[in-house]
């Protein structure tokens, strides 16, 4: 589904990630992990397409297509996800209309009718049963106020929306109350099926209790310098980053 | 599709939808500007006397008057001399039905979404349809004359209530007040009338649709309205033209004047050719907009959406005489390629506890320009008077520039001005969340843009807000990257 293969990425001249190389298969879920600043956002937006972040090297398939190619609306329109590690408020657009061009957007892209208002609300209800969104939310306008786990939550929202082939959760559950981080994690499982993935960025071990892991990788000083599968997750909540930034000599 | 947007895709050239030019054969008199030329105008529409004397003294003291230079405009020299100061479709002579108008002048009205019979109008909507100087058409008279509602061409009324025109005219905008507006009042050709009596709440929106279409001329238009005590109208303004490579002046002149207790609100879209995408042709729109708050706790609210025009310059103005009185003004006004708008209000407050807001949002792209311009007078007299102003700029690039010149005066201690201005840019992170949610850069724009106005569009009638984001939309085409 997603080969990323020796990939180095410069953001204003500075180099941040230093050759990765990760294949994620369909059904499969990887979580990566790593100390502040070690490029696991940088990874996550350079895969989303945004446009600061100059590709130096490298090179990443997605469904057997050149990912690096496309507009960051055609990644997104081919089932490419990102739950935004800070969700950006847009003042003055409501929730409604944002989801409802974004579901269109997205089924105008695959040839198929485009919703009407009614539809979609029908729709909409279904999927925030899903999430626990409260209509208080999605009667405003989009993030404008929410608080941090609202934001979050939202992001899952939209997500069940827009029903990814690979969605990557840039620290969701940080931010998140116990109940919330467990209806996320409800949330996420239920979208899961055989053909599609999910790449979970986090610091905490806590939230791969419920969404487990197939392989954990620990990204560092911009090169994932360890994979392992869900028990490497433990190793790191028990012992931390000292170990690794020794392994890789500081 | 709707059949307005079919009608409007047949016709589409280039970015501006409105851009063709009907073959409708006109009387076009000669260019140039003198006494003589006064004296034919008014001939042709055959005005009793107090109207030719208005025009003569208009003119007479236009003379003496300078061109305004004060705006942050550049404006290329406009040679008055070289422009034609009436231009009528030939065949309007008195129209008893339909049938009667130039079906080439129907099919015009009709590409421009504005069908001029009745029943397939829009329900609760009168037209007064306006082509270069004179009006071709008002719909609803009739019903609405049954509630004694005057709605009609200016002309119409000159002849109709002579008695009504000549109490209002010039109240609210004296003839010598300004250059433009001395020359409108000089050579203005139609425009609308409305009169709307003691007690009475207009039950449908009154709207007059402008239409310049003959080359070399200049549209001058005027319209009055007049709300007696304890009535309401909402009144809506259109306007088009066809694309041309020389410039076109426009020189309006509105006066409202609301008597106790009377709502007046007046709403308009304007979208003149703005140009082409280097600068050339498009309409220079200076109007002189202004509202009379004559009555106690009388209403008048402004709320406006600029896309059009080469340049433009309107500051639609709220004097507030009556006690109580509320002044509105709510805008958005957007500039793109190398059009420049230098607009704002003026709220003068006279009676005591007199209320105003100024509400006005400015989005730039292009290497256009945009500035707000705003005056706040509280007269010593006006106690407790308060006025609210907001002014928001949004910038689409690094090219356009926006600017705000606010002036406020407060001649006594009870009464509270508060200004507040902000800047900002619109944000990549916004249009990266859009993008990474499927949705392209262009429609993330109009988005956001469009939220960004939503308070000001808010205010619009239903149907003039759905064609005023549309238009937004339109006008902001090719503004990225
Ligand atoms: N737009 C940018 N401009 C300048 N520096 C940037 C930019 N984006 C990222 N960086 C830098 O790149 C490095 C990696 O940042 P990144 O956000 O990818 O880290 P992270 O692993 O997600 O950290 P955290 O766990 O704190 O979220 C940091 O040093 C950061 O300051
Ligand atoms: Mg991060």
């Amino acid at each position: 589904m997603l080969s990323i293969k020796d990939l180095f990425v410069e953001v204003e001249g500075m180099e941040i990630l230093k050759g990765i190389n990760l294949v994620v298969k369909p059904g499969e879920i990887h979580a990566i992990m790593g100390p502040n600043g070690s490029g696991k956002s940088t990874l996550a937006n350079v895969l989303a397409g945004k446009e600061e972040y100059t590709v130096t090297h490298g090179e990443v398939t997605y469904l057997g297509e050149d990912l690096l190619d496309m507009a960051p609306e055609e990644r997104a329109q081919k089932g490419l996800f990102l739950s935004f590690q800070y969700p950006v408020e847009i003042p003055g657009v409501p929730m409604v209309n944002f989801l409802k061009t974004a579901v269109n957007e997205h089924r105008r892209s695959r040839g198929e009718k485009e919703l009407t208002a009614g539809e979609f609300l029908k729709f909409m209800r279904t999927k925030m049963e899903m999430v626990d969104m409260h209509a208080q939310l999605t009667n405003r306008s989009v993030n404008e106020g929410f608080s941090g786990g609202e934001k979050k939550k939202n992001e899952i929202f939209q997500m069940a929306l827009l029903e990814p082939r690979l969605a990557i959760l840039d620290e969701t559950d940080s931010g998140l109350d116990i109940d919330a981080l467990k209806t996320v994690a409800h949330g996420v499982n239920a979208l899961r099926n055989s053909g599609n993935a999910t790449i979970v960025v986090t610091h905490y071990q806590r939230l791969l209790d419920y969404i487990v892991p197939d392989h954990v990788h620990v990204l560092y000083g911009g090169k994932i310098v360890k994979s392992a599968g869900k028990e490497l997750a433990f190793e790191l909540e028990e012992k931390g980053y000292d170990w690794i930034k020794k392994e890789n000599g500081e | 599709m709707t059949d307005q947007d079919k009608i409007l895709s047949e016709v589409t050239q280039g970015d501006y939808k409105y851009g063709f030019f009907s073959d409708i054969e006109t009387e076009i008199i000669d260019r140039g500007l003198n006494e003589a030329v006064i004296r034919t105008i008014s001939e042709k529409k055959d005005e009793p006397d107090f109207m030719l004397e208005f025009r003569l003294d208009a003119f007479r003291r236009w003379q003496k008057m300078k061109m305004p230079d004060w705006a942050y405009l550049k404006i290329p020299p406009i040679d008055f001399q070289g422009i034609s100061y009436y231009a009528a479709p030939k065949k309007k002579p008195e129209l008893r039905s339909l049938d009667e108008v130039d079906p080439e002048l129907l099919e015009t009205f009709n590409k421009l979404g504005i069908p001029l019979e009745e029943q397939k109008h829009l329900a609760g909507v009168a037209v007064d349809a306006v082509l270069d100087s004179v009006s071709v058409k008002t719909t609803f008279k009739e019903v609405l004359a049954e509630q004694g509602i005057v709605f009609c061409s200016f002309s119409d009324a000159v002849r109709e209530h002579p008695d009504l025109v000549r109490k209002y005219l010039g109240q609210a905008v004296p003839v010598a007040d300004n250059f433009f507006a001395a020359l409108n009042s000089a050579v203005f050709s139609d425009g609308s009338f409305c009169y709307i009596p003691r007690g009475v709440r207009c039950p449908m929106e009154l709207s007059t649709y402008f239409r310049i279409n003959s080359a070399n001329t200049g549209q001058f238009e005027r319209t009055l309205i007049v709300a007696d005590d304890d009535s309401y109208v909402s009144y809506l303004e259109g306007c088009t033209a066809p694309m041309r490579d020389e410039n076109q002046l426009h020189a309006a002149v509105v006066e409202i004047i609301a008597l106790n207790r009377a709502e007046v609100k007046y709403s308009t879209v304007q979208n003149w050719y703005p140009g082409d995408k280097n600068g050339r042709g498009g309409i220079y729109n200076f109007v002189t907009k202004r509202g009379i708050c004559r009555g106690e706790s009388s209403k008048i609210s402004w709320t406006q959406v600029e896309t059009g025009s080469a340049i433009t310059w309107k500051y639609p103005s709220c004097i507030l005489i009556g006690n109580h009185s509320v002044g509105e003004f709510n805008s958005v006004a957007v500039t793109n390629n190398h059009q420049q708008a230098d607009t704002g209000s003026k709220m003068i407050h006279i009676g005591k506890n007199t209320k105003s807001t100024i509400v006005s949002k400015g989005i730039s792209a292009g290497k256009s320009n945009n500035s707000y311009r705003g005056l706040v007078k509280v007269m010593p007299g006006a106690e407790n008077s308060r006025n609210f102003s907001q002014c928001d700029s949004l910038l689409l690039n690094d090219t356009c520039g926006a600017h705000t010149f606010p002036y406020i005066e407060v001649g006594n201690k009870s009464s509270i001005v508060e200004h507040e201005a902000t800047t900002s840019k619109i944000g990549e992170d916004q249009i990266f969340y859009c993008n990474q949610r499927g949705i392209d850069t262009e429609k993330a724009i109009s988005m956001i843009v469009n939220g960004y106005a939503k308070e000001v569009l808010n205010k619009l009638p239903m149907e003039f807000a759905v064609e005023a984001q549309k238009l937004l939309q339109i006008s902001l085409e090719g503004s990225v990257g």
